[in-house]
């Protein structure tokens, strides 16, 4: 049975120390490696380095349109992701860089996407809010607010459909469960027993607007739940342990008995919206983030964690961190380097049959501009 | 050859796909234990079973969007809209999701999706039952949308929507679900954008799609033994992608256009057609391009006017007259 009242892990207060030992005994957790430990930490840097060399190109304008930092929230991409087989799949919003490198995508062709470059992962035509990579079952990337909520459970449904052992893992934020297409979601993934995860990457704020002037609740998000029948759970988002514990839960749900499960994990991001929000710190203070930076960094939390375990060092770390800064530059340079789409490929990608010049592709007109 | 109905047309080439890829899938609100609020899936369930014909909830949005996004994965379903006037509610998945995704990725990924349903006026159920958004999902790329407009064609064009790897939108229409054509025993499919002259003529060029294609050939008859002119009636069955060369012959033959479209005029289908056969056939033209379309408000319910709002026979013939 779903816990019915849960509170929500309190990581408002300054000294309220994370205490990971529980869940750092959990199996999924108490089998891992040393190397897989310090995969996970360079996965999270990575994401960081990334994003902040990123971030440095954008203010220089050479990237166009949005650009949503996942800066703070590393730890759930990270530890979700790390749990994922041959036949589980991802697909997320907009703030989709972190997914995008934790199943493994190239830091060269995620820049050079953003970048708007034809060496992009999605050859300049889906920028930094739409990545994707099929072949690391990972489904984008999505614009629309909650829009890849009935796309996450058609990923669920089609593999049900086939007969594999597998599961979707839908991330969302904390805005996007207002929306009617994932409460349809819900009904349905209930109603039909599909093996689809929602992840609700719960950061507090829809772009301005704080989680209490958006969602009326009891306790919390994912308790809404209850009233599809779903099991919920709630994760401390800024420990890798925890969010690797309660996921690997609801994945096992979904692999075993094919069953649906709302996964709520509080998280923060340390930049505005976009990087185009001008009142990032009007709708929040100062010290709140700074609150956040200090005391609930997933990273460095982590960090402390493995050298506390004597997994690593702080030499190792350092070189880990100077590591995936050279391959952020790397990538920068890479997607410099690159040609932009040569204008004939605009009417490339539109339709399947007309690409691959099929014969269903070769009669009538399939493009209006002269 | 047998003559069938529209509806057992499309539920010929159903089944006929059901046996024929075991990757498709049909998914709508009463498809399956009711036979479909239309019967068009009649009997389906009952031959394949609980798998392959599913009974949805009345939640466009959430299975519309799920089916696409099994598509994503290799499933081919075939979403039924009880009306295409409920497409509205799954809005943002069909556009944003079924037609935008392989676009912003690169061309990494495709929808093999069908959506199918009844997109007519002329049954007095009022404005919110009786859209026909054809020109919307052809403001699209990305889609393909085909409009048959007899049993003949609603079976190849379905069968060929069905093995399309690109989303395709198929609009029926409840007013023809009854009506029968001669339709072979023999497979057959036919491929989208290729439209198909339904009545050949020299004098004047009715070009139509959907119903409307038989209002025009009602229109042809009386033009032929009433007035002495000779109409060709072309029926584009396919919006998007678009026979432009049937067109543009056609209107080089007989030098005169009326388009008969139950969308609205303002960016309907026959705005299109009109903007294309000025383009590229202005000097094969002995008279300006007329257009015959639904009046352009809301569907009226009123059973005595909804009549008159949909493209009308004497219309068309009124029109054909003043560019005679
Ligand atoms: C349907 C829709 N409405 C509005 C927007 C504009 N918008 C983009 S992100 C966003 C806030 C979403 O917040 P949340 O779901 O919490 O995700 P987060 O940005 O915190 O990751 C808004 C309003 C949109 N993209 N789509
Ligand atoms: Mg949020």
């Amino acid at each position: 049975m779903p816990k019915l009242s849960s509170p929500m892990p309190s990581v408002t207060d300054d000294e309220v120390a994370v205490d990971p030992a529980d869940y750092a005994r959990a199996e999924i957790n108490a089998s891992l490696k040393p190397k897989q430990k310090i995969g996970f930490f360079r996965e999270m840097i990575r994401i960081r380095r990334f994003e902040q060399t990123s971030l440095k190109y954008y203010n220089q304008g050479m990237m166009g349109g949005f650009l949503h930092l996942y800066i703070g929230q590393e730890a759930v991409a990270v530890g979700t992701v790390s749990l994922m087989g041959k036949n589980d799949h991802v697909i997320t919003a907009y703030r989709d860089h972190g997914h995008a490198l934790a199943v493994g995508m190239g830091m060269n062709e995620c820049m050079a996407e953003l970048f708007g470059k034809a060496t992009g992962c999605s050859r300049g035509k889906g920028g930094s809010m739409h990545f994707f990579a099929p072949d690391k079952n990972y489904w984008g990337g999505h614009g629309i607010v909650g829009g890849q909520t009935p796309l996450g459970l058609g990923l669920a449904y089609g593999l049900k459909y086939k007969g594999l052992k597998g599961c979707a893992l839908c991330f969302m934020g904390d805005g996007a469960v207002n929306q009617g297409a994932y409460h349809e979601s819900l009904n349905l993934a209930a109603l039909w027993k599909l093996p689809v995860v929602y992840i609700i990457e719960n950061n507090k704020y829809s772009m301005g607007t704080t989680l209490e002037r958006s969602s009326a609740m009891r306790n919390c998000l994912a308790e809404r739940a209850d009233g599809y029948g779903i099991v919920w759970d709630i994760a401390n988002g800024e420990d890798l342990y925890e969010v690797r514990a309660k996921t690997a839960n609801a994945m096992r749900r979904a692999h075993e008995q094919s069953l649906p499960t709302v996964l709520e994990v509080d998280t923060y991001r340390y930049y505005g919206h976009s990087v185009a929000d001008a009142n990032a710190k009007k709708y929040r203070s100062p010290e709140e983030i700074e609150r956040y930076k200090t005391h609930h960094d997933p990273i460095s939390l982590w960090k402390k964690r493995l050298m506390d375990e004597g997994v690593l060092t702080e030499a190792e770390a350092e070189a880990i961190d100077e590591a995936a800064k050279d391959e952020a530059d790397v990538a920068a340079q890479f997607a410099i380097d690159s040609d932009s789409p040569a204008p004939e490929t605009i009417f490339e990608d539109v339709y399947w049959e007309v690409d691959n010049k099929t014969e269903a592709g070769s009669t009538g007109r399939h493009f209006f501009s002269e | 050859m047998p003559l069938i109905t529209y509806r057992k047309a499309l539920n010929d080439a159903l089944a006929e796909e059901i046996i024929r890829d075991e990757n498709v899938v049909i998914i709508g609100e009463e498809v399956a234990q009711y036979n479909g609020a239309y019967k068009v899936t009649e009997g389906l369930w009952q031959r394949f079973g609980d798998k392959r014909v599913v009974d949805a909830p009345i939640s466009e949005a959430g299975f519309i969007g799920m089916g696409i996004g099994a598509s994503m994965l290799g499933v081919r379903p075939v979403m039924e809209l009880m009306f295409w006037s409920f497409a509205y509610v799954a809005w943002d998945q069909i556009i944003n999701n079924a037609g935008q995704v392989r676009y912003m990725s690169g061309g990494l990924i495709n929808c093999p999706i069908v959506i199918r349903g009844p997109a007519n006026g002329g049954t007095n159920v009022g404005a919110t039952h009786s859209h026909t958004p054809e020109n919307f999902i052809a403001n699209t790329p990305g889609l393909k949308v085909v409009c048959p407009a007899t049993a003949y064609d609603a079976k190849g064009l379905m069968k060929a929507a069905i093995r399309d790897n690109d989303p395709v939108c198929v609009m029926e229409n409840t007013l023809l679900y009854g009506e029968s054509w001669e339709v072979p025993e023999e497979e057959y499919v036919i491929p989208l954008g290729v439209a198909d002259i339904k009545r050949e003529g020299t004098d004047v060029s009715l070009i139509a799609h959907g119903r409307a294609v038989i209002t025009a050939l009602k229109a042809a008859e009386i033009l032929a033994a009433e007035h002495d002119i000779n109409a060709e009636v072309l029926d584009l069955r396919s919006i998007r992608p678009l026979d432009e060369e049937a067109i543009l012959n056609t209107v080089r033959k007989t030098h005169r256009a009326v388009l008969v479209d139950e969308n609205k005029p303002f960016c309907g289908v026959s705005a299109q057609i009109a903007a294309t056969i000025q383009e590229k056939a202005f000097d094969d033209l002995d008279a300006p391009v007329q257009r015959v379309c639904s009046l352009d408000a809301p569907a009226i319910y009123s059973p005595a006017l909804e009549n008159l709002q949909l493209p009308t026979v004497a219309r068309i013939i009124e029109k054909v007259l003043h560019i005679r």
